[in-house]
C-alpha cells in the first residue's frame, strides 16, 4: 500500500515538474493519434456521408461490415499492419515499420471504421429530416451530402473526438507495429505497459493519469461543443 | 412551363392506391387548392406533380414551352430549417439554383423583407419560431421567383396569427405572378385563398370548380359531406 500512495506522490511530482521523460511520451502520443484521427475523418466522414445518402448495390451489407468493424481489436490491426509493412511485406519497401508513421497508419485503420459508422448513422437521421426539401431545391447526392456534413458538424466533432480517444488510448496496435522504442515510438498506453511490468510504478502511473485527463477532457469538450451547438443553433 | 398535365396517374404502396387514376390539368393564373379530408392523398398528389415521387402509372407533363423542371418550388407541412442563419437558408436555395452570388444577397435581403423578416435575417434559423420558420421556408422558395409554388398544409401547425401571415404572405406570391398550388384540409383557409378547388376522396378526383360554387352547391356527395361536416 505504501510503494502505491509513495507511487502517485513521484507521478504527482512528475506531472506537475513537466518531467521531460514523461513530456515526450505524451508529446509523441498525442501527435500520432491528433494526425491518426485527422486522416481517419478525411476518409470516414464522406464514407459516413455517402454512406447515409447514397444507394447503391451491397449499400447495407457495408454498412454490417462498418457496424462491426468499429470492434476491431487493436492486436489484429497491429499485425495486419505488421506484416503488410514489414520487410517481406507488400508495403516493405517504404521502410517504416517501428516508426511513428507506421502507428499512424495503425490507429487510422482502428479509426476509420468509428468515424464512418458513427456519422452514417447521425447524417442519415438528418437525411431522413432533409431529404424531400434538399431534393426539391434540386440537390444532387454529393451537394446532399456536403450539405449534411456541414448541418451535422457539431455531432461530428463529437464523433471525431471519441475516435481520437480510441486512438490514444489504445495499446495493442502501437505496441506491435511502432515496437515501444524509447525516444522513438514508445507512447503513453506502451509505455504504461513496459513500466508496470519492469516495476517503475511512478512513470506508469503519471502517464497513466495524464492519458485519464486527456480522456476526460476530450469528454467534456464534446459535451461542451455539442451543448454550446445546441443552444446556439438549435 | 404551364400548363401541367396529369395523365391518369396512380400512385400505390402496400398494395394500396394512394392516388387513383387521377386526371387533371392545371394551368396558369387562379389559385389552385387541393381540398380534401386527411388521408385522401393530397400530399401524395402534390409531391407527384413537384416530382419528388414517381407515379405508378399515368404520365405527369409540364406542356409549357421552356418545359424546364427548375421553375418550381414547394414549401412543406414542416419547415425543414438549415442550421445556419435566415439569411444563408435562403441563399442556399439559390445558389443550388444557380444565381450569381451577388443577386443571391440581394434577392434573399429583399425576400426577407417581404416576409417581414430582415431584421432576424443573422438569427440561427433553428431558432425561431414555429411560424418564422415557415416565413423563412416561403422566402428561401419566393427567392427563386418560381413559375409555379407548391404548398403542402404550410399552416397545419401554426397558430391563426402566425397562419394569418403565411396566408398574406402566399397572397403576395401569387400577385407577383407565382402560379400556387396548395393542399389544405380547413375549408376557411381555402374559401380565402382558392380561386378553385380540386376535391379529393380517396385517392379519388372527385370534383372540381371555382370556389364560390364549389362551397355553394357543390356537385359531389363526397364534397357536401366534407362541407357540411366543419366545425363552424
Amino acid at each position: 500500500m505504501n510503494e502505491i500512495s509513495q507511487a502517485f506522490g513521484v507521478a504527482g511530482a512528475m506531472i506537475l515538474g513537466f518531467d521531460s521523460k514523461l513530456i515526450e511520451i505524451v508529446l509523441l502520443s498525442v501527435s500520432v493519434s491528433l494526425v491518426a484521427v485527422v486522416i481517419a475523418s478525411i476518409i470516414g466522414l464522406p464514407l459516413g456521408a455517402a454512406m447515409a445518402v447514397g444507394r447503391f448495390p451491397g449499400r447495407q451489407a457495408l454498412i454490417v461490415v462498418l457496424n462491426a468493424l468499429m470492434g476491431l481489436p487493436p492486436v489484429v490491426v497491429g499485425l495486419v499492419v505488421y506484416l503488410l509493412l514489414s520487410r517481406a511485406g507488400p508495403l516493405g519497401q517504404y521502410g517504416i515499420l517501428f516508426t511513428p508513421s507506421a502507428m499512424v497508419v495503425a490507429q487510422t485503420i482502428l479509426i476509420v471504421p468509428i468515424v464512418a459508422a458513427l456519422s452514417r448513422q447521425v447524417i442519415e437521421d438528418a437525411w431522413q429530416e432533409y431529404r424531400e426539401q434538399l431534393r426539391s431545391l434540386g440537390a444532387g447526392s454529393v451537394t446532399s451530402a456536403l450539405t449534411l456534413l456541414w448541418d451535422a458538424r457539431f455531432s461530428l466533432v463529437t464523433i471525431v473526438l471519441a475516435g481520437f480517444g480510441r486512438a490514444a488510448a489504445e495499446v495493442g496496435a502501437v505496441m506491435i507495429v511502432g515496437g515501444n522504442i524509447d525516444g522513438v515510438t514508445r507512447v503513453m498506453t506502451t509505455a504504461i505497459a513496459l513500466e508496470t511490468s519492469k516495476g517503475d510504478l511512478p512513470l506508469a502511473l503519471g502517464l497513466g493519469m495524464v492519458l485519464l485527463a486527456l480522456i476526460l477532457m476530450l469528454n467534456a469538450a464534446a459535451f461542451w461543443v455539442k451543448e454550446a451547438a445546441q443552444r446556439r443553433f438549435g | 412551363m404551364l400548363p401541367l398535365v396529369l395523365d391518369a396517374i396512380s400512385f400505390r404502396a402496400g398494395g394500396k392506391a394512394i392516388i387513383d387514376r387521377v386526371s387533371v390539368e392545371i394551368s396558369t393564373g387562379p389559385r389552385t387548392v387541393i381540398l380534401g379530408p386527411n388521408g385522401a392523398g393530397k400530399s401524395v398528389l402534390m409531391r407527384l406533380c413537384h416530382g419528388l415521387f414517381e407515379p405508378t402509372s399515368g404520365t405527369i407533363v409540364w406542356q409549357g414551352s421552356n418545359g424546364g423542371h427548375r421553375r418550381q418550388a414547394m414549401v412543406f407541412q414542416r419547415p425543414v430549417m438549415l442550421r445556419r442563419s435566415a439569411l444563408a437558408n435562403v441563399i442556399y436555395g439559390m445558389r443550388l439554383a444557380g444565381i450569381t452570388s451577388r443577386e443571391r444577397e440581394l434577392r434573399a435581403r429583399d425576400v426577407l423583407e417581404a416576409v417581414g423578416l430582415l431584421h432576424l435575417s443573422g438569427r440561427p434559423a433553428r431558432m425561431l419560431s414555429g411560424g418564422e420558420q415557415q416565413r423563412v421556408a416561403l422566402a428561401r422558395a419566393w427567392a427563386l421567383n418560381p413559375e409555379v409554388l407548391f404548398l403542402d398544409e404550410p399552416t397545419a401547425n401554426l397558430d391563426p396569427g402566425a397562419s394569418r401571415d403565411i396566408e398574406n404572405i402566399i397572397a403576395q406570391i401569387h400577385a407577383s405572378g407565382t402560379k400556387i398550388i396548395m393542399t389544405t384540409h380547413n375549408l376557411g383557409q381555402a374559401r380565402r385563398l382558392a380561386d378553385e378547388i380540386l376535391f379529393l376522396h380517396q385517392g379519388r378526383l372527385v370534383e372540381r370548380a371555382a370556389v364560390e360554387p364549389f362551397f355553394r352547391q357543390p356537385e359531389s356527395a363526397e364534397a357536401a359531406s366534407f362541407i357540411r361536416d366543419e366545425i363552424p
